[in-house]
């Protein structure tokens, strides 16, 4: 006992001095990097091989019809775009192990906060939609107090505001329009020119002219392009996932989302301000689900009480087809943006096709299982090496 | 006179609901002194030190920090005092990267294009490789996922990010207990190069082997009780032995063993 003690004592008092790299170098062993870390380091991987396969599929049985045209493309693309948006915002809180199930009914509830004001009680519409941004994102703040307060599982706190938000659209709808529709925002957004420059129609008309002018996209016959510009919504939608995906892979607060996400316990212990970061994502989710909506109001001309039904359940779709684990803590921004490429293309496509299209839901059920068995796998392989 | 003493808990009790985690606990942490806790499994090791690292709050009693009564309500106003810890379970995320997990909650940060803050990625894997080097563990690529790496190698991992960050006081529960000999050697060394850098540490381990030698006092916890603390003069290593959880059994049954082995 008393040599052990010895020599641990003399090897304590040796050597103290030594540079970290001759310690180092002592030590023979280099780590071997496992291949599968390739893939672990790549979560988008399944939704883009998921993309690629959609593409392949389309392009045999819709490629002539006129699907992978300018317009057909816009028409896919606006659809990816819209629940592009919201699986930008539902990635980063599924990354912190978190969901938001009443994105979808956020997006119905913004629609109306946006249209009943100016349509029934003359503001004007900036202040609307300003109104609709704020209060949805207090929303999300609310739901995120509740989670990070109560400990209860996200997934029972916002399937009740996926209720409450719901009903208060239809109550609100029908208490002011007499009707599950708003209808006449239309004009008044056109009227507006700043919200119309945010949220209306499209942008970049010069471009597209020009590329019409030297005969690279197609023309009609008076000589304009067959697609004015493109849509806002698709430009909304790059902006946030860029934003978002910066967020995540290089900045502190991405950091903070995959901590919080990997362990909870941890990250508070390491001094991460877990309950901010989780309550942040959830105002990022509202705020997502209140563009899609005011996009959509602006692009549609009125709100409606069904708006964004079952977005909620879509944008998680997209999200784990993009690789994001269910369980947090690991996933990728671009993933959810091909995930919700996939939706377009396979939501859209199946209209070109001579394929009944009963059978989408059915196809983007098998993508999702798919995916899901894909992560797995992944994330047994790397509980498997702990 | 307070002032000797960088972290002192007075009479603190902490209760999880009807389970009395520690009874009127005293215990005194000098400046630049290795202070080892002992106790048997359930003592209420674990919980005194996340009471110090500012996880939990006293149900009752005072905690002081250089003589100033403090109340953390969260690990990361201990951190910002400059008091670090290696926790039972390491707060790892597997899932991450080993620079990634180095730096969680501290993320070093540069200037991109002279206006948006990002981590200094480079930074965070140059030096937490150099930093895991010291500790003997070699990786060839600071941004592989902690959760290829071994349990002792994990450990070393949370080792060396308390030492990299802990300006005052390091808190270590059971640094050594997932480690082979030389990494036990180590992390002793590690122990002994942050005193003689003048930070205070205080530790828990199982091991004599390992307390003796490093620790320059001693208290020994029963059933949530402290049962006083001991200078390393005034006691030998038997009687260390003996303070730790079965020391006498432990010394039975090898005369037991050694007596039907003759
Ligand atoms: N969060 C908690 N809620 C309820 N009881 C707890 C909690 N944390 C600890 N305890 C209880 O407090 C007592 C002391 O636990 P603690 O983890 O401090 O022991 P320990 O001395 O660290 O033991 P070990 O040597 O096994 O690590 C145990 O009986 C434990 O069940
Ligand atoms: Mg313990």
């Amino acid at each position: 006992m008393s040599a052990i003690n010895e020599s641990v004592t003399n090897m304590i008092h040796s050597n103290r001095a030594k540079a970290p790299e001759e310690a180092a170098s002592t030590d023979e062993r280099v780590r071997k990097i496992s291949p599968w870390r390739v893939l672990l380091d790549r979560p988008e991987l399944g939704s883009i091989a998921g993309t690629v396969l959609v593409f392949v599929f389309f392009g045999i049985f819709a490629g002539g019809s006129g699907m992978f045209a300018l317009d057909g493309v816009i028409n896919w693309a606006q659809v990816a775009g819209y629940l592009g948006i919201i699986a930008v915002g539902a990635c980063l809180l599924m990354i912190a192990g978190e969901f938001d199930l009443s994105m979808g009914s956020m997006i119905g509830f913004a629609g109306v906060m946006v249209a009943i004001p100016p349509m029934y009680l003359g503001w004007p519409l900036w202040a609307s939609v300003i109104f609709a941004f704020v209060g949805s994102m207090a929303l999300g703040a609310l739901n995120g107090y509740l989670v990070v307060r109560t400990k209860l599982p996200s997934f029972i706190v916002t399937l009740a505001f996926m209720f409450i938000l719901r009903g208060l659209t239809l109550v609100l709808s029908t208490g002011f329009a007499n009707s599950t529709i708003v209808s006449g925002i239309g004009d008044k957004f056109t009227e507006d020119p700043v919200v119309s420059a945010l949220f209306q129609g499209t942008t970049l008309h010069w471009l597209f002219s020009a590329l019409a002018g030297m005969n690279l996209i197609e023309k009609l016959p008076s000589g304009d392009p067959v697609v004015a510009g493109l849509p806002k919504v698709l430009v909304w939608w790059i902006v946030m996932a860029v934003a978002a995906g910066f967020v995540l892979a290089r900045t502190r607060f991405g950091n903070w989302i995959y901590t919080v996400g990997g362990d909870a316990n941890a990250a508070k212990n390491v001094g991460v301000p877990v309950r901010r970061v989780k309550i942040s994502l959830f105002v990022l989710t509202a705020f997502c689900a209140c563009l899609f909506g005011v996009l959509q109001v602006a692009d549609v001309g009125s709100a409606a009480a069904d708006r964004g039904l079952q977005k909620e359940f879509e944008a998680i779709i997209a999200v784990v087809i993009g690789g994001t684990l269910l369980t947090g803590g690991f996933g990728s921004v671009i993933g959810a943006c091909f995930g919700a490429l996939i939706f377009g293309v396979v939501q859209i496509g199946i209209s070109y096709t001579n394929i009944d299209s009963d059978w989408y839901r059915v196809f983007l059920g098998g993508m999702l299982l798919l995916a899901v068995l894909f992560n797995h796998y992944i994330r047994s392989r790397a509980a498997a090496t702990k | 006179m307070a002032d000797d003493y960088i972290l002192e808990l007075d009479d603190v009790s902490k209760y999880f609901g009807t389970v009395i985690a520690l009874q009127g606990v005293t215990l005194r942490l000098k400046r630049g002194e290795v202070h080892c806790l002992l106790g048997d499994n359930g003592a209420g090791k674990s919980t005194l030190i996340k009471t110090l690292a500012g996880v939990h709050q006293p149900s009752s009693g005072a905690y002081r920090v250089d003589g100033e009564q403090v109340r953390f309500n969260s690990p990361r106003e201990a951190l910002d005092r400059g008091i670090a810890t290696v926790y039972q379970d390491l707060a790892l995320v597997p899932l991450m990267s080993v620079a990634r997990n180095f730096f969680a909650g501290r993320e070093p940060r540069r200037k991109m294009f002279g206006v948006i803050p990002v981590i200094d990625m480079n930074y965070a894997n140059e030096t937490a490789r150099d930093k895991l080097a010291e500790m003997g563990i070699r990786v060839r690529d600071a941004s592989q996922p902690v959760g290829t790496m071994s349990g002792g190698e994990r450990q070393c991992l949370a080792i060396a990010r308390a030492i990299h960050f802990g300006a005052k006081v390091l808190i270590l529960d059971e640094p050594t207990a997932a480690l082979g000999v030389k990494q036990s050697c180590n992390v002793l060394k590690l122990i002994h190069n942050a005193r003689e850098r003048g930070i205070s540490v205080i530790f828990i381990t199982h091991n004599v082997h390992h307390a003796y030698p490093i620790a320059d006092s001693f208290t020994l916890l029963n059933r949530g009780q402290s049962m006083g603390t001991f200078a390393k003069r005034d006691i030998t290593k038997e009687e260390v032995l003996d303070m730790m959880a079965g020391g006498t059994e432990i010394q039975s049954l090898v005369d037991e063993l050694e007596g039907r082995a003759a």
